[in-house]
């Protein structure tokens, strides 16, 4: 089965630190070559974004910073793996590195099925 | 709900979590103990123990170091057992007692290059000394981490069986000495392929499923896809691991395109290509490009991903490349002699230059003892002789091809084709 992990946050407090950023570059390291990870990326800041939306039938374009938004994605993951159970586990350990090397970050690591094959 | 169900959801959980640890306790175990097998089992001991204490205290913080720090204190506890018995013991003993002081948290844990390891332990589970279905089973073990209840339900054979085969394969590498070691030079190439063998064959398991009710048993196919990925990263530079990576990858690709909702085959010309995966079509072909890279685009799997790999550029049956897919099977036919490759070579010259040039092979192949119980050479005789308009005889090939059939579906889809060819005869 193939999942999608979607990291959001809503204050983030700055960029991932240095810590960080080796911690899940590890991680990411080991799942690749253990064949679970597809694909993996980190998100830049919201403003440096932008939203094409549809209100009222009206399509539009809106550059960021986009104040009121709540939860912010920071980055997204693919996996294949056997079944939820692995794929909650795997999670739970990227997310153990966050309470490890970034102390007072607050999110969601939201695991989603594909759809499909 | 039953008071059953939380017990077997908190199993699962644990079971998950021996899974991500499985390899790194596996191939740190061996390079301790020097011994394949003996990690093998003290690994299971480490789940075993995390049955027995999770369920009552929760998952650690740290699964990975406790799984380590007991299947570490396990492996201490063996080798205080053997120490009399031989210096080696000995020497690896105080080396682990000297790792023991320092318990590995888990920063260090990830910093373990276990590259290496899980090679040798890829190449000891699939020796040629074990049969290949010995070595399937190993390695969905040792290296997949699967219970011997999921092989079993894999493999469609009872858990006993497998135990068992399991153990006597597990035996006969402790007594022939081969329980620790890596090939090199000339063996290497010899080795890698067995290992290429077992995870084409289970692969093949899963993605033909030739016996029983389902057309595809999807988790052989995604543990032979993961051995495939495994490979590519512990040895980039073997064209062969990359084509097998690219030819697994590609046919997995169309997995969602080839059943309908009830279940029943569909042939490749007649799917729906919207319904195959392109993500997995762009890995299997980024695969095919590294192996090509690699200067190895003439050998056996990297052929066999060029083949489907000119279906997958294909976005309508009617554009397929035939007379390339007939070439490539040319040169894979000069490369390894088998009746089967040469059957499929009939299918693409029978698309390239029309159906005689294809039954005129078909028809050299009809002695071939090999393939007098392959229901696939009624099937494709039977495919020729109704394009050439003569359906009573592709009717009595396909009769007597789902005779031979193993897979219910496939024996259905015969069946199915048998009848139309009935009433063509009988309208023509």
């Amino acid at each position: 089965m193939r999942f999608m992990y979607i990291v959001t946050s809503s204050h983030p407090p700055g960029p991932p630190t240095p810590e960080l950023m080796e911690a899940m570059h590890k991680l990411a390291d080991r799942e690749i070559k253990a064949g679970r990870m597809l694909d993996n990326g980190g998100l830049m800041p919201l403003a440096t974004g932008a939203q094409v939306r549809i209100t009222d039938g009206q399509l539009s374009v809106v550059d960021g910073p986009f104040v009121e938004t709540k939860e912010v994605i920071g980055g997204y993951a693919i996996f294949e793996l056997p079944g939820k159970e692995e794929a909650v586990a795997s999670a739970v350990e990227f997310m153990q590195l966050h309470k490890d090397f970034m102390p007072g970050w607050e999110g969601t690591c939201e695991v989603r099925t594909f759809a499909g094959p | 709900m039953t008071a059953a169900d939380p017990h077997r959801a908190i199993h699962r959980t644990i079971l998950a979590v021996w899974r991500i640890e499985q390899p790194r306790l596996i191939t740190s175990l061996a390079r301790m103990l020097r011994d394949v097998p003996l990690a093998e089992e003290l690994t299971q001991e480490a789940l075993v123990a995390a049955l027995e204490h999770w369920p009552a205290s929760g998952v650690p913080e740290k699964p990975g170091a406790w799984l380590m720090a007991t299947a570490k204190r396990r492996a201490l506890d063996h080798l205080r057992r053997m120490r009399m018995l031989a210096r080696k013991h000995q020497i690896v003993a105080w080396d682990m007692e000297q790792e023991q002081q320092a318990m590995p948290d888990l920063d260090a844990a990830l910093d373990d290059n276990i590259g290496d390891e899980l090679l040798r332990l890829i190449f000891t589970a699939c020796h040629p000394l074990l049969s290949r279905e010995a070595r399937a089973a190993l390695a969905l073990r040792m290296i997949c981490g699967l219970t011997t209840e999921e092989i079993a339900r894999a493999f469609l054979v009872s858990d006993a069986a497998i135990a068992q085969r399991i153990v006597r394969a597990k035996r006969t590498l402790s007594e022939s000495g081969l329980a620790y070691e890596t090939p090199c030079g000339e063996e290497l190439s010899e080795r890698l392929a067995s290992v290429l063998e077992v995870v084409y064959l289970i692969f093949n398991e899963g993605y033909t499923a030739a016996r029983g009710e389902d057309l595809l048993r999807p988790q052989l196919c995604h543990e032979a896809l993961r051995m495939g990925r495994v490979l590519t990263s512990i040895a980039p530079h073997e064209p062969e691991v990359h084509g097998l990576l690219a030819l697994m990858e590609l046919n997995a690709s169309r997995a969602a395109a080839r059943t309908d909702q009830a279940g029943e085959p569909i042939l490749l010309l007649e799917q729906n290509r919207a319904r195959w995966d392109q993500l997995q079509i762009r890995r299997g072909l980024q695969a095919l490009g590294r192996a090509r890279e690699l200067d190895g685009a003439d050998g056996f799997y990297v052929l066999q991903a060029a083949i489907i790999a000119c279906h997958a550029q294909a976005s309508r049956a009617e554009d397929t490349d035939w007379s390339r897919i007939s070439g490539l099977y040319g040169q894979l036919a000069a490369l390894v002699r088998s009746p089967v490759i040469e059957l499929n070579r009939a299918v693409a010259v029978g698309m390239a230059d029309g159906p005689a040039a294809g039954l005129a092979i078909v028809d050299r192949l009809v002695q071939e003892p090999a393939l007098k119980t392959y229901h696939l050479l009624g099937s494709v005789r039977g495919d020729l002789l109704h394009k050439l308009g003569r359906y009573e005889e592709a009717r009595g090939e396909w009769e007597a091809a789902a005779k031979l059939a193993g897979n219910r579906r496939e024996q259905d889809l015969l069946k199915r084709r048998a009848a139309e060819a009935a009433v063509a005869a009988m309208t023509s």
